[in-house]
């Protein structure tokens, strides 16, 4: 019985952490990799953690490990990402052609590096996904 | 914060009392703990709304697990097929969290899901810039992120 839960989620964890590798492989952009790679790959060791929990469950202190591990996992994780993200972003590295469309784009000023909110004037300004410059596709520069 | 921590400290105390050092009787010291601390927090200033709090704390656990799932699945599925189904883009979220810790996690929050990634928080603080890798049906994208904000916020606050 609790072979099979083990197994269960341990072949899961590892199907998420081959596919983290096959979206790095496969995947176009740096953006849209970073959401492969980090997420899928944490809740891979995520589950993989869960599962040694379920093996190992009359051993507290493997337990308590294994608490611990995935909580450091989702306080490291999510940085990593978002600040991978935003450095390839900055530094200027292209979209994918497929992008739709890019809001921060037109916020963004390259020379002072002020990243404007759309609502600066205080009044209850429209967000930046009604103005009507960002409707248009990302030109690039 | 301060409600969570007497709850630990009734925990331990039921520990120490029943003798008996295992996880399972330190949850039970948690309960009963939560049960005393919610019969007391009408008349403890600073023990408002605790009960309510922790509740709505485990069912956002619950809420965000599942929603961790489906998300996985969603990306997973677009890597495993040979066609892309994603339509990724750059979208500014106006944000109702106000203060750095409120911001922080919300923006963590948004990290961890795959499919959405936050890139950058304008300078006065209102807006949340997010890399969505699936823009097909952008209100709905932005009403679920809202709803997870929601949810943060009302057991922040």
């Amino acid at each position: 019985m609790t072979d099979g839960i083990v197994a269960i989620f341990l072949l899961a964890g590892a199907t998420f952490v081959l596919l983290a590798a096959v979206g790095i492989v496969r995947l176009p952009d740096l953006a849209t990799r970073m959401h492969a790679s980090t997420k899928a790959g944490a809740l891979g060791a995520m589950m993989i953690m869960a599962g040694v929990a379920t093996h190992f469950f009359e051993q507290p202190e493997v337990i308590t490990r294994a608490i611990a591990i995935v909580v450091f996992i989702l306080l490291t994780a999510p940085i990593a990402a978002h600040v991978i993200g935003r450095a390839g972003y900055f530094l200027g590295i292209p979209l994918w052609d497929g992008t739709i469309k890019d809001e921060l784009r037109d916020s963004y000023d390259q020379k002072t590096h002020v990243l404007k909110s759309g609502f600066e004037d205080n009044s209850p300004g429209k967000p930046p996904s009604e103005r009507g410059d960002t409707h248009k596709d990302r030109t690039e520069n | 914060m301060i409600g969570f921590f007497c709850n630990v400290m009734l925990a331990l105390a039921w520990v120490a009392l029943s003798g008996s050092l295992t996880a399972m009787n330190f949850l039970a010291g948690f309960v009963f703990g939560f049960l005393a601390l919610m019969a007391l927090q009408n008349q403890v200033a600073v023990l408002d709304g605790y009960g309510r709090r922790l509740l709505r704390f485990i069912a956002f656990i619950f809420y965000f697990i599942i929603a961790l799932f489906k998300a996985n699945f969603r990306v997973a599925y677009d890597i495993a097929t040979p066609v892309w189904y994603m339509k990724p883009g750059v979208i500014g979220l106006p944000l109702a969290a106000r203060t750095d810790t409120e911001i922080m996690f919300l923006s963590s929050l948004i990290s961890l899901t795959p499919g959405t990634l936050s890139l950058d928080v304008s300078d006065d603080r209102r807006v949340l810039f997010i890399h969505a890798m699936f823009l097909q049906d952008e209100e709905a994208l932005r009403s679920e992120l809202k709803d997870l904000e929601h949810r943060l916020l009302r057991i922040m606050r």
